[in-house]
């Protein structure tokens, strides 16, 4: 490590950290476009790419995916996409194959999560030298618009029976806005199995069984802007299975 | 150790407790039969506390929306001058 160090400074320049961006995408002509300017807009001293993972949307989410490499460049937005919905896992998968950063971001393209806290999460790892930054909605600075009163119980009462059953570490554990060190999105990904957002569950609670440090910082989380968003029974009876093989399998 | 594991020592150390508790009687018998019962009351009354507390002070931000509806239109007038279809579906 000393010694690449040195050779790095007598070369006369410092290796500058890159950040992959790995937005998976389902039918997001219109917030892809906005997603990417906004990454753009608040990177500018930042040495990134944004990988697409497209599932063939059929409303031509991947034109305007190249009309944008052509505004900003193919070297700083790669489109990797697959034939048809195949799952966020391997999603996340695929896109990291292609990834070339030292740091991996994955993030919404339904613009629930907004590029102006990348600095943030950043800035989170810089400081503490976290394996794993994770985006909170709940905590003090982070919040959410747009969900009404039954949406917020059952956010809260799925928390709570969570952090009883899992002990997890972090005060969300839906939450898929996260920067991860490459190595160790590598690790999680090929460990954790489920689906949707129990994934995310997994991932999380998996990288605090095998000791990652993870970290948090507040983020601000307003439900899809354009498109439809949807919870309902089945996605809770869901939940709670999750729940239960985290609880027997991690 | 998985999980459930320190979940099950956990209620071991419990009912260990319990269980000596009914032999040795410093508390009256009759009330200690009746101690899992008050334990599992008393982690439900959490819960739902837990669960009020929460929505109480369920952090939320208004504003966001709005700024987000500024940066949408900032982004849109941006990439329609620069050649990327902006039209929603």
């Amino acid at each position: 490590m000393e010694e690449r160090k040195d050779e790095l400074q007598t070369k006369g320049k410092e290796k500058k950290i890159k950040y992959s961006i790995i937005v998976p995408t389902y039918n997001e002509r219109l917030n892809i476009a906005l997603i990417i300017y906004l990454i753009f807009k608040h990177l500018r001293d930042v040495e990134f790419e944004v990988i697409v993972v497209d599932d063939g949307s059929p409303d031509g989410t991947q034109d305007i995916v190249k009309q944008l490499q052509q505004v900003y460049g193919e070297d700083r937005i790669l489109l990797r996409a697959r034939p048809r919905k195949l799952g966020l896992g391997t999603a996340y998968y695929h896109g990291l194959k292609h990834a070339t950063g030292d740091f991996v971001v994955i993030m919404d393209a339904d613009l629930s999560h907004h590029p102006k806290y990348l600095p943030s999460f950043i800035r989170k790892q810089k400081e503490t030298g976290a394996n794993i930054v994770t985006g909170t909605r709940y905590v003090k600075n982070g919040g959410v618009h747009g969900w009404n009163l039954m949406r917020k119980l059952t956010s809260r009462g799925a928390n709570v029976l969570a952090q009883t059953l899992l002990w997890p570490g972090v005060s969300d554990l839906t939450g898929s806005f996260r920067l991860y060190e490459r190595s160790v999105l590598e690790d999680l990904v090929t460990s954790c199995v489920s689906k949707g957002y129990v994934f995310q569950m997994e991932m999380i609670v998996r990288a605090t069984r095998k000791g990652y440090h993870v970290e948090e910082v507040p983020i601000t989380f307003v439900d899809r802007v354009f498109g439809s968003s949807k919870l309902g029974g089945s996605e809770i009876v869901e939940y709670l299975k999750g729940l239960v093989y985290l609880l027997f399998t991690t | 150790m998985k999980h459930i594991f320190k979940i099950t020592s956990v209620l071991a150390a419990i009912s260990a407790i319990w269980i000596s508790l009914l032999q040795t009687s410093i508390v009256p018998p009759s009330y200690t039969w009746l101690l899992p019962i008050y334990l599992v009351v008393a982690l439900g009354c959490y819960g739902l506390f837990m669960v009020g507390i929460g929505l109480m002070f369920f952090p939320t931000c208004p504003q966001e929306a709005v700024l987000l509806q500024q940066d949408i239109v900032e982004a849109k007038e941006f990439l329609s001058n620069n050649g990327v279809d902006v039209a929603s579906d």
